[in-house]
């Protein structure tokens, strides 16, 4: 009874051929139907900021479904020596949003003679992600970097189309509900209740930061099996940029 | 349920409600199949695999158990009793591949007993699995491969399908790694493999699926089974090669009064009064 309905409904929109005979119009409607531009190719990503760095983190899985296409598909772009983001999402996204990006920091840079601040990239990913509020870029940012004055560590996080926020720790992506409570519990003092704001903030070292990243990727890849194979880590500091590649667990 | 005008046969209603729900929960949560399936039992994504050898049968099993995209149980465990010379493989919902085997197995004990045999046949034990499976028309999600060894047949191999389907086959693999299990299987497989060729090759066919199938994982489980089905060599963590790769050096420590106190009462005893009713 109900494809009928469908049958009609859709056959009589003015853009459909008429002249398709009705198996081949029903094959249409349900491939309308079912067809969705986008895929999530899972993986994670991390960023968070310390007094005078920052480490932004990802891992390298690649899946669709229950299929590996590559366990080494890096999800982070260096955007500046004080600016690093990651996406997690869908890859296609991913990498075109990562292309458009840095294209216009390049054309920044001649314009102005200087590379763009943290804070503007951060403002410029937003207007990006924004100027496509209805047919959205599939990917989930974390952006994180240095304050250009300040050598202050910041980390930005984004959803879908642009909405951002400031904040000092950020996860986002397949193992992000398994991260977060964690990473805000180690840093964001959130278990300090008695404690005024101020005080709650952990001071982590680089190096400490950097454990705790690769400890939180490798629980992440204990239980979700999205997450997995590799970590990258950039640590972004006064003094620029350092990488690190750690392997994950591969099953 | 009633039929419409009296008239008899099957009733389809509840079908196309079951497609509004599904609808109606894809308009509530954009994320469409992830909330759907939230709401269906335990699936588990699985490899598993059975292969034939002269005198015996080699069966094979990964041991993670999935819940969505997470991982539910990373060493479960796959290879189900039957009886004493009989065992099962079981993929799909987990309740339905335990409750099931559980309930041949006590079949094949009963079986057993009122035959006064020393062994069951395996022919027995499927036959029984296939005719459940199928009276359930497939509404029970039990992906099965069964191997046993007995006097009447010698060593055998089924697959048995949710919907009761069965295939009896020297190499056989089921799941969502079978395909990649099955490619290491069409690749190596020879006639006359012996017992350590069969176990090495069954073994590398779980692990192709723990390394490629995201649904499987952590470790393998084999289980021998020779000698007429006089002897079971059943291996819990045959091969643990996904250990954690790393662990954070420093533990992570909550000092003291980090759940602050509230309030305070201490008694000293507690008087503990018997009532009885006069009911």
């Amino acid at each position: 009874m109900r494809p009928q309905e469908d049958q009609t409904r859709f056959t009589e929109s003015s853009w459909m051929s008429s002249n398709l005979g009705p198996s081949a119009q029903q094959a249409l409607i349900s491939h309308q139907r079912s067809w969705s531009p986008y895929v999530d190719n899972g993986g994670t990503v991390l960023a968070l900021a310390g007094r005078d760095y920052a480490v932004v983190a990802a891992d390298t899985r690649f899946s669709v479904g229950f299929s590996v296409p590559s366990r080494n598909l890096t999800k982070i772009v260096r955007l500046t020596d004080q600016a690093v983001l990651a996406s997690a999402g869908m890859g296609a996204d991913r990498q075109y949003l990562h292309k458009i990006l840095r294209s216009r920091l390049e054309v920044y840079k001649y314009q102005h003679q200087k590379q763009m601040s943290l804070s503007a990239i951060a403002q410029l990913l937003s207007n990006t992600l924004y100027s496509r509020r209805f047919f959205p870029i599939y990917a989930f940012n974390v952006l994180g970097g240095i304050d250009d004055n300040t050598g202050e560590g910041f980390v930005f996080g984004y959803d879908a189309i642009g909405s951002f926020e400031k904040v000092k720790v950020v996860c986002s992506g397949s193992g992000q509900t398994l991260v977060q409570p964690v990473l805000d519990q180690q840093l964001a003092g959130r278990q300090k209740y008695d404690l005024p704001d101020d005080q709650r903030m952990a001071s982590l070292s680089l190096d400490e930061a950097i454990e705790l990243t690769r400890d939180v990727f490798n629980s992440a890849a204990e239980r979700d099996i999205l997450t997995g194979d590799a970590v990258e880590i950039y640590a972004v500091t006064g003094s620029g940029v350092r990488y690190e590649r750690h392997s994950l667990r591969q099953d | 349920m009633a039929t419409r005008n009296g008239s008899s046969g099957f009733n389809f209603d509840l079908v196309l409600r079951n497609e509004r729900l599904v609808e109606r929960l894809q308009v509530d949560a954009p994320k469409s199949e992830a909330s759907v399936l939230a709401k269906l039992p335990r699936k588990t994504g699985t490899t598993i695999a059975g292969m034939l050898f002269e005198g015996g049968v080699v069966l094979g099993a990964d041991t993670r158990a999935t819940e969505g995209n997470v991982v539910a149980d990373k060493n479960c465990s796959k290879i189900h009793y039957i009886a004493s010379n009989i065992y099962c493989c079981g993929a799909g919902t987990a309740a339905d591949t335990e409750a099931t085997t559980q309930l041949i197995a006590s079949q094949m004990e009963l079986h057993r007993q009122a035959t006064g045999q020393a062994l069951v046949p395996v022919v027995a034990a499927m036959t029984r699995l296939k005719q459940y499976l199928f009276r359930y028309q497939g509404y029970i999600s039990a992906a099965l491969v069964l191997g046993g060894v007995d006097e009447l047949h010698g060593p055998s191999l089924y697959t048995v399908y949710p919907h009761g389907s069965v295939d009896q086959l020297p190499y056989v693999s089921m799941g969502s790694g079978s395909l990649a299990a099955m490619a290491v299987f069409e690749a190596r497989w020879h006639e006359r493999l012996s017992e350590d060729e069969a176990k090495r090759l069954v073994y590398e066919a779980i692990t192709a699926g723990i390394e490629n199938d995201l649904g499987s994982g952590s470790n393998v489980d084999l289980c021998v089974i020779k000698n007429g089905g006089k002897s079971v060599d059943y291996v819990r963590g045959y091969a643990k090669e996904n250990p954690r790769p790393y662990r954070k050096p420093t533990n992570y420590t909550f000092p003291k009064g980090t759940t602050p106190v509230l309030m305070e009462e201490i008694r000293k005893y507690i008087e503990v009064k018997r009532v009885v009713s006069d009911l």
